[in-house]
């Protein structure tokens, strides 16, 4: 089943922690306690030009190994604890690196993050990075969101924007690493669904390098966004089209039909098929999608200059009882916000 | 000093001598005097005069010879010991492998929805089968080359005029129109009659270049370029001077009862980089305007040759397995050369997109495809489409009784004998393969509903959606699936 929900101020102002705890908790039957996180942008404006690379480690050794590779390539600025609430048994190591990337790979420095991440997650053994954009962060764990997001003390930290999940896993067991969100550079994915179309969709984005070591969809998701529109230069629109397409015959009643035909020609092996529901966090915004028959919930708000995205109105209603605008976007058609245009389409 | 194979029962207090069954068979088995007398030597069990007979008097029967039993000197391979001891010649036969080996497909199991997502309803939901064949781009900015469109991933693959009579190649060509799918010339040319369906076709330039002009190479929707097949690989093709008809004559554009011979190679490929030359030689004959495949046979280094043949600028590779079927074949080589298609398609598709050019080339597979449950299973491993020649072969009357090399079939199909020929009537051909192809695509939609797919690309490749049952670690490590019972 799973929940998600999204809050972005357009302006910029920021939005406490406890509010986004707020809206999630109102869907706590959609989880089961095996899993729960947030991605809050905006949480570190004295560190914003620097990379905050949130890990998590099994054991010191583990730890140790990584910090050996990270200094070896990168500049760490500083590296902390993750303030929690005392650890529960189980629980990682958990700490944050606020990262320089060395002047000589700045004009590829993005591909040289990835790259230091799919290392990090594949050579180290014990160690998993869980987020490693600039002036961002994910918090995620084994429980119920609302207990997860105590547990971090989500409370103390103020963003433009959040997303959280609630997690009901399927098909792969309750991990602190396999919670939600999912992230890679400043992108997070919360996903409620199930990915039918999986295994292609795996071998697919490891043809272009991308490593998978979590083994779920949401990774999976995370890696495809961030080939169509980082690497392929997509916009979310274009992309939005690639992930959950029109049908063949929808294809030939539209104006651009040329491009969305070729758009689901090149990338078939990249269409998310199966029922999805995710937002996507990014340094400009937040986008929602469905997939293409709408196979699982998502409804939108709007307040003042804030726009929430949930997989039930309860979460909207529980941070602004009084919403009156309310959308329920259509199977494959995305809701984009983008903080520079303050768009929503 | 050949016994009979089979023996031709006929009831004589049931049969009222109409002469229907000696009119029908047409390998001259049946004669009629007083009553019907039978040459049992000559009958191939093609089953047309029994089922012609209104009376339902002629019964085909295995003969039993009483041969003392041999687990090794089988009555096949003391059978096939006299006839050689006999003739001092090669044993032709037709069809393709019918060795009892292990038929891979049987121990793979497909999956499907329960709960956690929900399964399709495939008459209620619209789901897609539509496939586009051609070379892609990587990406977005690069230009995307002419691509075929076909509405399911089932077409027809190469039979030509000469081993198949024009009405089984009308009836093909008909279907394909109808279906929105391609039928394939083969290396026989393309007769004036098929010109209708001509954005359904796939013309083909084997070794013997019979039939093959600029024209032609302009004519259809794509173009093959014939190294191999299935059921010979490594051996030319033969068509006997007594099927060269004139008017086959004329479509390959040799002279009237002289036998077509196909050499083994093309002469003018002798390595990869000729028939790179081949492939843009035939682009720049038809402008860059459709796409150029080449058909190869599964062999023991297939992943490599796809490989090569994709990096030589194919746009798609047809992949032939060895159970593929073939007019006229040196049982020798039918039945022991070549490997299974499941195997071949497996580590071709993980070949090309390990190298990353997987995007570069269609995939086409044929070589034994029985029903729709195969074709799912094949699509899942990574084909874009499957080619079914005896399957389509049978739809229009093929009882396989493997005699397709002496021409005299009795059901029109693998013959030019004119009698026999207008016995296949090519617009109910064209319906009985319609209605074949469509009853495999509602279950090709069955299939991708119960796996939550709602379109074809979404299981193309999802090795994820299948388990192995049966099959030992090796072969699932080849296939790239895991075993029953394994999760996500």
């Amino acid at each position: 089943m799973c929940s998600i929900s999204g809050i972005i101020n357009t302006d910029g102002t920021p939005i406490p922690g406890d509010v986004i705890i707020k809206s999630i908790a109102s869907m706590h039957d959609r989880s089961n306690g095996l899993g729960g996180g947030f991605a809050g942008y905006g949480i570190y404006p004295g560190y914003k030009d620097l990379y905050a690379f949130h890990l998590t480690f099994t054991d010191p050794e583990a730890k140790q190994r990584t910090e050996e590779v990270l200094k070896n390539c990168v500049m760490i600025h500083k590296d902390e604890s993750i303030p929690t609430e005392d650890n529960p048994e189980g629980a990682p190591i958990f700490w944050r690196y606020f990262i320089e990337v060395p002047e000589k790979v700045q004009e590829f420095e993005e591909d040289f993050v990835v790259d230091l991440v799919m290392k990090i997650n594949s050579n180290i053994n014990g160690a998993c990075v869980i987020s490693s954009g600039k002036d961002m962060g994910i918090f995620k764990g084994v429980g119920y969101p609302e207990d997860i997001g105590r547990f971090y003390r989500i409370d103390e930290y103020s963003a433009h924007m959040w997303t959280a999940h609630g997690r009901f896993p399927t098909n792969t067991h309750g991990s602190w690493e396999g919670a939600h969100p999912f992230g890679l550079l400043d992108w997070s994915v919360v996903h409620n669904g199930e990915i039918s179309s999986y295994g292609i969709n795996r071998r697919y984005i490891e043809t272009f390098g991308y490593g998978l070591n979590q083994g779920t969809d949401t990774e999976v998701v995370t890696y495809l966004v961030d080939m169509l529109i980082r690497k392929h230069k997509l916009s979310f629109d274009q992309a939005a089209t690639v992930l959950a397409p029109p049908f063949w015959d929808e294809i030939e009643r539209l104006d651009d039909r040329e491009l969305v035909k070729k758009l689901r020609i090149i990338y078939s092996s990249a269409q998310l098929n199966g029922p999805f529901s995710i937002i996507i966090g990014h340094r400009n915004g937040m986008v929602g999608l469905n997939d293409r028959t709408k196979l699982r919930p998502m409804t939108v708000g709007r307040f003042n200059g804030t726009v929430m995205m949930a997989s039930e109105e309860c979460a909207i209603r529980a941070v602004s009882p009084d919403v009156e605008e309310i959308l329920y976007p259509r199977g494959g058609e995305p809701v984009i916000i983008d903080l520079e245009e303050h768009v929503t389409s | 000093m050949l016994p009979a194979e089979f023996f031709v029962d006929i009831t004589h207090d049931h049969c009222r001598r109409c002469g229907r069954c000696v009119l029908e068979c047409g390998f001259g088995a049946l004669r009629q005097k007083e009553r019907i007398i039978a040459d049992h030597k000559k009958c191939v069990a093609c089953q047309r005069c029994a089922l012609f007979c209104p009376e339902q008097a002629i019964h085909i029967r295995k003969q039993e010879h009483g041969y003392k039993q041999h687990a090794i000197w089988t009555p096949e391979v003391r059978n096939d010991i006299y006839r050689q001891a006999q003739t001092g010649g090669v044993i032709l036969v037709g069809n393709g492998n019918p060795m009892p080996h292990p038929i891979i497909w049987d121990n793979l199991l497909l999956d499907a929805c329960q709960v956690t997502n929900p399964p399709i309803d495939a008459l209620r939901e619209p789901i897609e089968l539509r496939t586009y064949l051609g070379s892609k781009p990587q990406s977005i900015s690069g230009k995307l080359p002419d691509q075929i469109e076909i509405e399911t991933p089932i077409i027809f693959p190469a039979m030509s005029y000469g081993a198949v009579s024009l009405n089984t190649q009308k009836s093909l060509a008909g279907a394909a129109k109808e279906l929105g799918t391609l039928m394939n010339t083969g290396e026989g040319g393309v007769h004036p009659d098929l010109y209708p369906e001509l954005d359904n076709i796939i013309v083909q330039c084997a070794s013997g270049r019979f039939g093959v002009s600029y024209d032609y190479l302009n004519t259809a929707m794509a173009v093959e370029i014939k190294i191999g097949q299935g059921a010979k690989p490594g051996i030319g093709g033969h068509l006997p001077g007594e099927k060269v008809t004139e008017d086959v004559s004329r479509t390959r554009m040799i002279p009237v009862g002289s036998d077509a011979l196909s050499p083994s190679p093309h002469h003018d490929i002798y390595s990869i980089e000729d028939l790179s030359q081949l492939i843009y030689a035939i682009k720049e004959a038809t402008d860059y305007g459709k796409p150029v495949g080449v058909k190869v046979a599964a062999v023991h280094n297939i992943a490599a040759i796809a490989s090569g043949v994709v990096r030589a600028g194919a746009d798609f590779v047809s992949i032939d397995g060895y159970r593929g079927g073939s007019g006229a074949t040196p049982k020798v080589i039918r039945d022991h050369v070549g490997i299974p298609i499941e195997i071949a398609l497996a580590v071709v598709d993980e070949r090309l997109r390990r190298e990353r050019i997987r995007n570069e080339a269609s995939l086409i597979c044929s070589g034994g495809f029985r029903h729709a449950g195969d074709v799912a299973k094949a699509i899942a491993l990574g084909a874009d489409a499957v080619s079914i020649g005896t399957a389509s072969l049978v739809a229009l009357g093929c009882r396989v009784c493997q005699q397709c090399h002496t021409g005299n079939c009795s059901w029109g199909i693998a013959t030019q004998r004119p009698e026999l020929v207008e016995r296949l009537d090519p617009v109910e051909g064209t319906e009985r393969l319609v209605n074949l192809v469509a009853g495999w695509s509602i279950e090709l939609k069955e299939i991708l509903g119960a796996l939550g797919l709602n379109s074809i690309e979404s299981l193309r490749g999802n090795r994820e959606r299948l388990r192995g049952f049966g099959l030992n670690a090796s072969t699932l490590e080849l296939l790239g699936v895991k075993e029953v019972g394994e999760g996500q």
